[in-house]
């Protein structure tokens, strides 16, 4: 990691503890407090991002692009990556800031550009724009109500999950989801919302702990057995496990039910292989030219819907989403939500993971608030606050970044 | 048009370039396009087609088999010493050299899922035990009819002309090694393509990460691409004893490196940038085409090495350079 920051510097022999003095005074300037020493690899995704950023400071660019910086960040490390930025701006550097959350956008930028389906729609000085114009600019029409939440019957108890647990990430968990009900766990990034779920689909190991399923108890040692026994993941890293970016639209959709799409002696039918790709396409609103098309030419809404599509014709009874609006735009976003409803109305149970507070206050029946590892508190719809939810996910954590 | 040009290029490059090959050879010899010679080459590339198959399913899985050239050589000492030495039947003769490949792509397996060495590591140290321990058996002979022991006794018993049959015969004038080359062909690229075993296994190459949240059983597939892999090698250990009628020591070491290369060569046909079983046919077809030209054209064997490397260089760059541009 030192090498990340201070490399390049002109002298051919490394002179250690200089570069290590230099990296931590470049971190210092910005805030953070990772030792240098450690490998880029070992540190969370917001500390790499941050000293990503720190690398910025040492090249001196004239320019910086910054893509979606703070969707892995947490509320304060985002209030300290604009920290960072206005210094650039006083430098006399120049940011293209890219991002999806409004109010950051509004916060920071001098300027505001709107793309919609790779046109420039609006671009105008950031004073002279309200928060609901760039929306309609985005969208193309306006943006009536943001959380479509439907009343859905609340059934029995679907999902069960008593003491689960696995290193210091989750430390016993303790939740339960019923049909047509959606749960939300919110947290600040590195609370173990991801980890959880992985953990109940048997992507990861657990040292202790139950799952229950409609009242069976599962044993998932493997993603597959999840699958069986009714569990599907839209993981938080889409690229990498949501979705296959190599593969067509086509091939990512049926790859949960090969089975389903293929006859006695394994052989798949072309045919209801893709009447199941082109009416999930149809169904979620996936935009792409033909499901022949490689999914990593799909923007990261639309590969998103791929990800959650393809459990759509599966099985599965509960549905877990880890973050699935990260990187995602306005309008995916709302089709995202109208599917989740849809699966509540359907019946089944979906367990929604997430550091937008803002979300799991719209969508959510109910709100579990976890905090280094554990669920510390519980709210019903209605009942809770952001700033309640942001008490919560924070208390008793000093260390807040 | 650049652009386009490219995309052309990529597609039907490989298929173009055999094609001005063939026009190559036929137009400085006349020999070289006739049923007989055309016939010739695909019998001569029968076996490296099987053992490439192997390679490429391993490849679709994003592993490496290395150890596919050791086990062709297992395989051959071992079919001719079960005829030579033991005089054991037929059926034997032809099972057990498969069930050796099945053991050897569990063992791979094994390393490689369970132990969770890194592909070309865990194969390349199984090549070298497979290698050895062929070498053991025959105490580094090579196998032939009555072969004479070092105290001076005689092997007992000979090929079995049915089994030299099956390297050496012909159906409806066909040589039968061919047909079954061409049926593994058909069978393995129906298997990978339109099976959903064979879809699984190529979306666990293509990420193994993804494919298992999908809920694939990555391991599985791992472990059987290996195991297919060490089957299609072993079936090519059998077509070359029959072939030569006798078993050479250290047959399939050039192999391993033939069918690699057969591979890489068809990861550009029909720009497929990935390993595909019609790919590496082409690959083959292309490998057997340049050996056999080159000879007629009394071009020295170990010049045609340089020839074989260049090509490879041409359908790399061909492939990469796209690939590269794609992600771009």
């Amino acid at each position: 990691m030192l090498d990340r920051i201070a490399a390049d510097k002109g002298s051919m022999w490394m002179n250690w503890s200089a570069i290590g003095r230099e990296a931590e005074a470049v971190l210092s300037r910005i805030g953070s407090r990772i030792p240098v020493a450690r490998r880029a690899d070992e540190l969370t995704l917001a500390e790499k991002q941050i000293v990503l950023i720190a690398r910025l400071l040492v090249q001196e660019a004239k320019f910086v692009i910054l893509d979606e910086p703070t969707a892995p960040l947490s509320l304060e490390e985002a209030d300290r990556l604009f920290g960072i930025m206005d210094e650039l701006k006083k430098q006399g550097i120049g940011i293209v800031f890219i991002s999806h959350r409004l109010p950051e956008v509004k916060q920071v930028s001098d300027r505001i550009t709107v793309m919609r389906d790779g046109k420039v729609v609006l671009s105008e000085p950031a004073a002279a724009v309200e928060t609901g114009d760039i929306v309609r600019a985005m969208l193309g029409r306006s943006f009536e109500e943001e959380y479509p939440k439907a009343t859905v019957p609340i059934g029995e108890t679907l999902l069960e999950v008593e003491d689960i647990a696995a290193g210091h990430r989750v430390r016993g968990v303790n939740l339960s989801v019923r049909r047509g009900e959606i749960v939300a766990v919110v947290g600040l990034v590195g609370a173990g919302k991801t980890e959880l779920s992985r953990l109940l689909f048997g992507a990861d190991p657990a040292d202790r702990g139950n799952v229950k399923i409609a009242g069976k108890t599962v044993s998932a040692a493997s993603p597959a057995d999840a699958v069986r026994a009714g569990i599907a993941l839209v993981p938080e890293e889409r690229r990498k496990e949501g979705i296959l970016v190599g593969s067509s639209v086509l091939h990512n959709l049926s790859l949960p039910i090969l089975k389903q799409l293929s006859g006695a002696l394994g052989f798949l039918s072309r045919l209801s292989e893709r009447k199941h790709a082109e009416g999930m396409v149809g169904r979620l609103g996936i935009r792409t030219a033909s499901p022949g098309l490689l999914v990593g030419y799909l923007s990261g809404g639309n590969q998103q819907k791929v990800a959650i599509g393809k459990w759509m014709a599966t099985d599965a009874e509960v549905f877990m989403f880890d973050e699935p609006t990260k990187g995602v735009d306005v309008g995916a976003k709302r089709d995202i939500f109208r599917i989740i409803g849809e699966l509540a109305a359907a019946g089944k149970g979906v367990l929604y993971l997430t550091c937008e507070f803002a979300e799991a206050l719209g969508l959510a029946d109910r709100i579990l608030v976890m905090c280094d590892g554990a669920i510390v508190k519980q709210f019903d719809r209605g009942g809770v606050t952001m700033e309640e939810l942001l008490y919560y996910a924070s208390a008793g954590k000093e260390d807040l970044a | 048009m650049n652009n386009r040009l490219l995309q052309f290029s990529y597609k039907y490059g490989a298929l173009i370039f055999i094609g001005l090959v063939i026009l190559f050879f036929s137009l400085r010899n006349e020999y070289f396009f006739t049923y007989s010679n055309l016939v010739d080459i695909l019998r001569s590339i029968s076996i490296l087609t099987f053992v490439a198959i192997g390679v490429t399913i391993s490849l679709t899985v994003d592993g490496f088999d290395l150890s596919v050239g050791s086990t062709v050589s297992l395989t051959t000492v071992a079919t001719a010493t079960m005829m030579i030495w033991y005089e054991l039947p037929l059926a034997v003769v032809l099972i057990v050299p498969l069930l050796i490949g099945a053991v050897v792509g569990l063992l791979n397996a094994f390393l490689i899922v369970k132990v969770r060495i890194p592909d070309l590591l865990a194969t390349l140290a199984v090549m070298y035990i497979v290698s050895g321990i062929h070498k053991t058996y025959t105490k580094g002979y090579s196998i032939y009819n009555n072969m004479q022991f070092q105290d001076g006794t005689k092997a007992p018993g000979v090929m079995n002309p049915d089994f030299l049959w099956i390297g050496q015969g012909k159906l409806f004038g066909v040589p039968f090694p061919v047909i079954l080359m061409v049926l593994a062909v058909i069978g393995a690229h129906v298997f990978m393509k339109y099976t959903r075993f064979g879809r699984r296994t190529t979306m666990t190459g293509g990420n193994e990460e993804a494919a298992r949240l999908s809920g694939v059983r990555v391991r599985r597939v791992r472990a059987w691409a290996y195991v297919a892999s060490g089957v299609f090698a072993a079936i090519g250990g059998i077509l070359y004893t029959a072939r030569v009628g006798s078993g050479q020591i250290d047959a399939g070491a050039p192999m391993l490196m033939d069918a690699v290369a057969a591979v890489f060569v068809g990861y550009s046909v029909f720009g497929a940038g990935r390993p595909n079983i019609i790919g590496t046919f082409v690959g083959a077809v292309l490998t057997g085409i340049l050996i056999n030209g080159l000879t007629m054209l009394h071009v020295q064997y170990y010049t045609t090495d340089i020839i074989k490397g260049a090509v490879l260089v041409l359908a790399l760059t061909v492939t990469f350079v796209h690939l590269s541009r794609r992600r771009a």
